[in-house]
């Protein structure tokens, strides 16, 4: 899986322009807008989200990312526009089926079941379970087999995230970085083709940074495309292979990481709202 | 004081009738609250579906015992699940509460209403549904049983109630620890999560409030074959909270917490009942203070009061676990 990681390359023949075609999208969003009341938080024209790579979204705060994010997963319906998830419409479909599409979110505000323990959270990512029909779950035999194959799988991710020394504990007294390693841990249960990442790095101490950072390329590694939203620069510079820049609900430029520092209308965007982010985006 | 009449009631209070049928509706309360969180204030109107259901197929209908069980126990409550749960379980969890409340009073006010008499016997209710269930009694009418506690007809139906009691929290016991159970408490802790890992929660939240539905409406049914009658005003709102003093009392989200809160609430308050009664009488109590007719009101303020200083030294009710509770200020 890791000599000829061709998505990434790809992209290389891309022009570095807002709203352009990648060689191999698995998500393709046309003209979606979101309106609260007479705020338009997001409109945008067209997007590519390029297959098996890490795409990050950033912006100023207020850029309606989290907006956008919440549209693509269905959390949100659109007043207007398509989205496309692997060749399908996802106008209509209910959250929790794009969930079994193989497409799979975590939060911004982590969302860790606290009265759950770690490994019940695992457990409940594992999607199609025979023992979540309110009849066959009375016969326990019917779904043990199935449960003990979860299990299995639940707990070597958990020791590939390290956590599994907090197996049996409570969800809800893991520290803020050991929630956002539980949520992606639980999101991987789902079997996703894509994953995307509200803010991964909020809340999380530098320590536990680095080894977040590796998990998420190795999610790519693993053949998942990734769209992160966040407000770390360094996160961005280090891992994303392609970079999509909001402002005002729109899509104002895409390319390269390296490509996005040197851009004069994400400068603009930047300084002309907060300028809280680091910007030196282009000379690490 | 007659010690030996202020244990056969309290007895009668811990393991009796009223014990029964709340600790069925609790229990249903349970799975609707204790592990999906949903708000259900209106208990009640599955009650009354299991009592009505029964009543109104054999007494107004003229069907089968057993088809009015079936009507009862199953078609009315998840007709009324549906009803309520379609608009409003996509919604946040307070519109449910508002429309669980509303449906319980607007049951009963049409129930009494004198213009369906002859379906619902109005405010006197329905009678004579319950022949069959008494017919099949094992026990001697005349005679009374378990040292006198009961007499025979009770004995039977407290006997079934045992028997229903058991098996709904054997039920809830095996869903609990079910994929279903976790999915449950998942949509408690945040439905949002739940759908993001690909969970139908609008379905769940249906599928448990029809199961505890069912099981209230259980409740409801025994309790109007106990009494011979299906009336309006046995299911008045305080029926809800009864329920839900004794799932409280108890313990949330745990399988035994509703069946010894319902023991403990109708334990306090036939203990009380008596105590107080027999105090006035022999004048311990003066008159000045309080009168016989008194002590139904004032063993409901001491209810009160335990509920108040349960609160406030153990908040997670008899069973509940204090680390769960200690989690919701994270």
């Amino acid at each position: 899986m890791t000599g000829d990681r061709n998505p990434a390359a790809a992209l290389g023949s891309v022009a570095w322009e807002p709203g352009v075609a990648k060689p191999d999208p698995i998500l393709v969003v046309d003209g979606v807008r979101r309106t609260f009341g007479g705020l338009t938080a997001v409109d945008v024209d067209h997007l590519e989200v390029q297959r098996g790579v890490i795409t990050a979204l950033i912006g100023p705060n207020g850029a309606g990312k989290t907006t956008f994010f919440n549209l693509l997963t269905n959390f949100d319906e659109p007043d207007a526009g398509s989205r496309r998830f692997d060749g399908r419409d996802l106008d209509g479909v209910p959250a929790h089926k794009v969930a079994n599409l193989g497409m799979v979110r975590t939060f911004q505000l982590t969302k860790s079941l606290s009265k759950m323990s770690v490994i019940e959270n695992m457990r409940l990512g594992a999607t199609h379970q025979r023992g979540e029909s309110l009849w066959r779950s009375l016969i326990p035999s019917l779904w043990r087999a199935e449960e003990r194959a979860n299990t299995d799988r639940a707990d070597a991710l958990l020791q590939r995230f390290k956590l599994d020394h907090m197996r049996e504990e409570f969800a809800g007294t893991l520290s803020g970085g050991q929630r956002k390693l539980l949520e992606m841990a639980r999101a991987l249960m789902v079997r996703p083709t894509m994953v995307m990442l509200d803010e991964p790095m909020a809340g999380v101490n530098p320590a536990l940074k680095q080894s977040l950072l590796e998990h998420v390329k190795g999610l790519r590694d693993e053949g998942m495309t990734v769209l992160f939203v966040e407000h770390d620069m360094d996160m961005v510079q280090e891992i994303s292979d392609w970079v999509v820049v909001m402002a005002e609900g729109r899509i104002i430029a895409e390319g390269p990481p390296a490509s996005i520092g040197q851009n004069q209308a994400v400068v603009d965007a930047y300084l002309g709202s907060h300028h809280d982010a680091p910007l030196d985006l282009g000379d690490s | 004081m007659d010690w030996g009449a202020v244990l056969e009631n309290t007895m009668r209070g811990l393991i009796g009738e009223q014990f029964v049928y709340f600790a069925l509706a609790a229990i249903g309360l349970n799975i609707h609250f204790g592990y999906t969180g949903l708000l259900n204030f209106g208990q009640a109107v599955f009650m009354a579906a299991g009592a009505y259901g029964l009543a109104m197929a054999v007494a107004t209908m003229g069907l089968n015992f057993w088809v009015g069980i079936v009507l009862g126990m199953a078609v009315f409550p998840l007709i009324l699940s549906a009803i309520m749960g379609i608009p409003t379980l996509r919604l946040r969890a307070d519109y449910l509460a508002i429309v669980t409340i509303a449906a319980s009073e607007m049951f009963r006010i049409i129930a009494r209403s004198p213009s369906l008499d002859k379906w619902t016997g109005s405010s006197d209710g329905l009678t004579a549904f319950a022949t069959t269930f008494y017919d099949l009694s094992p026990f001697d009418r005349s005679q009374r049983y378990l040292f006198g506690l009961f007499i025979g007809n009770q004995m039977w139906v407290v006997l079934v109630g045992w028997v229903l009691v058991a098996l709904a929290a054997l039920v809830v016991w095996t869903l609990i620890r079910s994929p279903w159970g976790r999915v449950l408490k998942a949509i408690r802790e945040d439905e949002d999560a739940a759908r993001s890992l690909g969970k139908n929660a609008y379905w769940f939240k249906m599928q448990a409030l029809m199961l505890g539905g069912v099981i209230g409406a259980a409740g409801g049914m025994l309790r109007a074959i106990g009494t011979q009658s299906a009336q309006p005003q046995n299911f008045i709102t305080d029926v809800t909270f009864f329920a839900w003093v004794a799932l409280i009392l108890g313990g949330v989200a745990k399988v035994g917490g509703p069946i010894l809160g319902a023991a403990i609430l109708y334990g306090v308050l036939n203990f009380t009942d008596i105590v107080l009664r027999q105090m006035v009488e022999s004048g311990i109590i003066s008159s000045s203070i309080m009168n016989g007719t008194q002590v139904g009101q004032v063993r409901f303020m001491l209810i009160g009061l335990g509920l108040i200083l349960l609160s406030a030294f153990r908040p997670q009710g008899v069973l509940g676990s204090k680390e769960e509770m200690a989690l919701d200020d994270r």
